[in-house]
């Protein structure tokens, strides 16, 4: 199965069909890295947020320097994607960040401290046999479908 | 070898495995990594609402990233078939924890509190519901969760995903120290 982004601009190139194999051997590989690495592990965040061990932020931190490297490799070497299409890389020219960054940022974090999972692991969790990490993402789908409802009323900026 | 296929994997190795799906998702298709938008995907895709906020293509703009998540389910699947016991946390953890009545460290999360039946006492509801409901409500508003902000965001150097992440750890930082031994207190 094959589908067009919709939303890109549209390349000078005529663009390739994205396959939807890769994303998920990528999920797969992602998967089985967050279980080994105990990032999906309500434990391990636990550890972080009272600054007792140094592995959660050494993966984040390595994290962040490998993937700023690949943009700046791909950046400065003007590399195309595979299937030719526009990559979706942020050109924002600098302004003081919203509201909606540090409220939408503490209301994410106090889930995280309580739930000890965020999004990605959610899915994991559920995959490593805590099937009750369905009602986490039954309720997640509620905050998200209330943001939906609410959000002309909150403040974004 | 074998001690890679059943003792912890060192943030060495997880962490640049994680940072590389940035730079490989972009140079695939151009997309920018992030997981917690199959959230809306799911809602735009089975909650009828009319809003405008879940008006659009999921198929066609969350079609590669909800085939992710199905594989971040089949690849923990895996993983818990052959994985290790306890979590290898530190001993100030354990004992922290254990001053909260937490005990029980042989599974991934805390079985006194992530289980179906402890869906129903406060703490677990609280744990699992509101802060599932947070995590939902908080990622949207945001624009980003852990993956798109801290990881994509920081990567591209945003300022708006440095915001994002500081208030990640404010929030995280106040359930820890404060409504968690509120919720725990002394034991269960």
């Amino acid at each position: 199965m094959a589908i067009e982004p919709q939303n890109l601009q549209s390349s000078s190139m005529t663009t390739k069909p994205e396959r939807l194999w890769p994303y998920l051997v990528i999920g797969i590989v992602l998967g089985i890295v967050f279980t080994r690495a105990e990032v999906v592990s309500w434990f391990r965040i636990q550890e972080m947020f009272r600054f007792q061990a140094f592995h959660m932020y050494g993966i984040i931190g390595s994290a962040v320097a490998v993937g700023a490297i690949g943009i700046q490799v791909i950046k400065r070497m003007g590399l195309r994607s595979m299937t030719h299409h526009p990559l979706e890389l942020p050109t924002e020219s600098f302004k003081a960040p919203g509201s909606q960054y540090w409220l939408g940022g503490i209301a994410f974090g106090l889930g995280w401290g309580l739930l000890g999972a965020c999004p990605g692991p959610i899915y994991v969790l559920f995959g490593n046999g805590v099937t009750v990490m369905a009602a986490a993402f039954a309720s997640a789908l509620a905050g998200v479908w209330t943001y939906g409802a609410l959000r002309h009323r909150l403040p974004h900026s | 070898m074998m001690s890679f296929l059943t003792q912890p994997w060192p943030w060495y190795v997880a962490g640049p495995a994680i940072g590389l799906t940035v730079p490989l998702v972009y140079l695939y298709a151009g997309r920018k990594w992030g997981i917690s938008s199959t959230f809306r995907d799911v809602c735009a895709a089975t909650i009828p609402s009319g809003l405008d906020y879940f008006d659009y293509s999921w198929r066609h703009l969350g079609g590669w990233r909800l085939t992710m998540a199905a594989g971040l389910m089949i690849g923990g699947f895996v993983a818990a078939l052959t994985g290790p016991g306890d979590v290898a946390i530190s001993e100030a953890t354990r004992a922290d924890l254990g001053g909260l009545g937490i005990n029980d460290f042989s599974g991934v999360v805390p079985s006194e509190l992530f289980s179906w039946s402890a869906l129903a006492t406060v703490p677990g509801f609280v744990l699992i519901v509101v802060g599932g409901f947070l995590v939902g409500f908080g990622t949207r508003y945001a624009n980003g969760c852990t993956s798109g902000h801290a990881i994509s965001g920081l990567s591209a150097l945003r300022v708006t995903s440095l915001v994002a992440v500081i208030g990640f750890f404010i929030g995280g930082l106040v359930s820890t120290h404060l409504l968690l031994p509120m919720l725990l207190g002394g034991g269960m």
